[in-house]
């Protein structure tokens, strides 16, 4: 188990932080003499970049219609008896097409950490605990989030925990999480 | 390897494009070897991680065009946070099958066009985007969730961590290149924000603009370039399984020095371990005909990209067993003899890890990065470190041979070149 630290909860900023905001200017000074252009300030501009993306799952689309039906689905290589928690159609050990099979929805804590920041898209979020779940009969780890502890040192490896499943699916991986089950 | 150059790395760049920051580090490299001309380079190799960040697809040729190496072969070379170790082998590539006389492989990244968040959202993009990003894409996250094991296999502690900071913080200080030199203590590492428990800001490194250059040419023509070349005698590159959870739970490739019976109850590689490193590095010691890197190897530059993987990958090098790597940095093997760190240190500098301060205080433009470490290691071979840091203070009295090592994603890719006094 990781030791107890001093270490604490992000503090009030130390400094001013950049802003993506500014001011509309349509024209900028010329000097007379063209060469002062080598000493001239750098222009930055700000350009928006934002598209929709049309992602499928492809062939591992029954995972995620699984979640929205409470079920938790890996794959399992018969030949080679190895099951994964997330699906591969094909198994990285003998390269032969896997089937689909059920898993289970309690396992343990494999580890955890607790994220104060993150990326962009999840930083509302932020504070929130990844694990990565151990199942018994599959070989593989379940990366989730784990809901319930508020502090980290609530969180111990080897921890009993069961999956739970958003009532109203996104068909994301979110759909599911893990809580406490001891 | 004839020469070498790095742009000084920044948090940003404003008044340069990644043309100019490649030149800036190219010119560089051509001005130290004056008996090398444009016109003798046969090709180029270029890095960068993100289209994202560069928002520019075919960057690597408008670098090439700047750099006045057109119509010469050129190709673009990618591996997440590797980009700049396979750049380098593929420069490595192009001289040893002949096909270059002397290849100039380059290799930038600009992360400043972001916000940090939005950053840490490209970076999180190299993660599964159908199974592993969209639960909280954090590349923070995922080292501490392995590092968290590795302290719970191993015993390894936080303040071993932070040990690594301080080095390679201090380390820094006396490279001008350096994004952030600065004098801390553990408690300084402890106490700064935490990012992702037990990791706090000290623990990761920093985004940054940048560019690295280096020149590689066949033995014959290094000669005529320079009275001390470096020359590369291994390489190693590694894989493993995108989503860390897919790892698979086995046994240890076991290194020369190592026995079955040392690792009986170990499930390997787990989370805990990068088997990508262990693989390059096997590879590159064999090339190499290292058999012991701990007596073998004068100093390492390997990828810190958190203090925890430094950690994590003394124990894939195998210069100390799988599970030693906190005791390691304790014992003090991994610091410099010549720097006062304000700590005991009972083994002080046997082997310095990261001498120029790695990317926790040099920063991390991704593309650039590996480039960066040949660079690094290249001066410190070559004992050139005064002419170029202007200052001889962490010039090793002994650096005839070097490892560098460059490190993608959770453990994906994994590069090991080791550098030898040439002449």
């Amino acid at each position: 188990m990781a030791k107890k630290n001093p270490a604490k909860a992000p503090a009030a900023p130390k400094k001013v932080e950049e802003l993506m905001t500014g001011t509309t200017v349509f024209n900028v000074p010329m000097p007379a003499d063209l060469k002062a252009l080598k000493g001239m300030s750098p222009i930055v501009i700000k350009q928006p970049y934002q598209i929709d993306y049309i992602h499928s799952y492809g062939q591992d689309s029954p995972f995620f219609a699984g979640l929205s039906n409470g079920k938790l689905l890996g794959t399992k290589c018969r030949k080679c008896d190895y099951t994964w928690a997330n699906p591969r159609l094909a198994c990285t050990h003998c390269g032969r097409e896997t089937e689909w099979v059920e898993i289970p929805q309690s396992g343990r804590v494999h580890t955890f950490t607790t994220c104060y920041f993150g990326g962009e898209e999840f930083l509302k979020e932020t504070p929130f605990h990844l694990v990565l779940v151990e199942f018994d009969g599959v070989d593989t780890l379940f990366l989730s989030r784990l809901i319930g502890p508020v502090e980290p040192e609530e969180i111990r490896i080897g921890m009993k925990v069961k999956a739970k499943f958003r009532r109203n699916s996104q068909l994301k991986p979110s759909d599911v999480y893990f809580v406490p089950a001891e | 390897m004839v020469s070498g150059g790095v742009s000084k790395f920044a948090k940003a760049r404003p008044d340069a494009t990644f043309q100019k920051m490649v030149k800036e580090s190219f010119d560089y490299a051509m001005k130290d070897v004056p008996k090398l001309k444009l016109s003798m380079i046969d090709g180029s190799v270029a890095s960068y991680f993100s289209d994202h960040f560069t928002r520019q697809l075919m960057a690597g040729i408008m670098a090439v065009d700047y750099l006045g190496l057109c119509p010469k072969p050129n190709k673009r070379i990618e591996g997440g946070g590797a980009t700049g170790g396979l750049c380098f082998q593929a420069g490595w590539e192009a001289i040893a099958s002949g096909r270059m006389n002397v290849c100039a492989a380059f290799g930038f990244e600009t992360m400043s066009h972001v916000p940090t968040w939005k950053g840490n959202e490209f970076i999180a993009l190299a993660s599964d985007v159908n199974f592993d990003y969209p639960i909280g894409g954090f590349y923070s996250g995922y080292y501490a969730m392995m590092v968290n094991r590795h302290m719970h296999e191993f015993g390894t502690t936080v303040e071993q961590l932070a040990m690594v900071s301080v080095k390679n913080h201090m380390n820094a200080y006396g490279n001008p290149y350096a994004q952030k030199r600065r004098k801390l203590t553990i408690a300084d590492v402890r106490n700064s924000d935490m990012v992702a428990y037990p990791l706090t800001l000290l623990d990761i490194c920093v985004m940054s603009d940048g560019a690295a250059t280096c020149i590689l040419a066949d033995e014959e023509t290094a000669f005529k370039l320079t009275d001390r070349p470096v020359k590369i005698t291994g390489v190693g590159t590694g894989t493993d399984m995108m989503r860390m959870a897919d790892r698979p739970h086995g046994e240890v490739l076991l290194a020369p020095n190592e026995k079955k019976s040392d690792y009986r109850k170990l499930k390997y590689p787990g989370v805990h371990s990068f088997r990508a490193g262990r693989s390059a590095g096997l590879q590159a010691y064999k090339m190499a005909g290292i058999t012991d890197p701990l007596k073998q190897i004068d100093f390492v530059e390997l990828h810190d990209a958190y203090t925890s993987s430094e950690i994590q990958t003394y124990e894939d090098l195998a210069l100390c067993k799988y599970g030693e790597g906190g005791k390691f940095v304790e014992e003090g093997y991994p610091f410099m003899p010549q720097i006062d760190y304000g700590m005991k240190l009972p083994k002080k500098g046997t082997l310095p890890v990261n001498p120029s301060g790695g990317l926790i205080a040099c920063g991390h433009p991704v593309g650039a990065t590996g480039l960066m470490q040949a660079v690094f290691a290249f001066w410190q071979i070559q004992g050139s470190i005064k002419k170029h840091y202007g200052d001889g203070e962490l010039q090793l009295k002994k650096a005839d041979r070097g490892l560098i090592h460059s490190h993608a994603g959770t453990g994906t890719y994994v590069t090991v070149s080791i550098m030898e006094r040439g002449w």
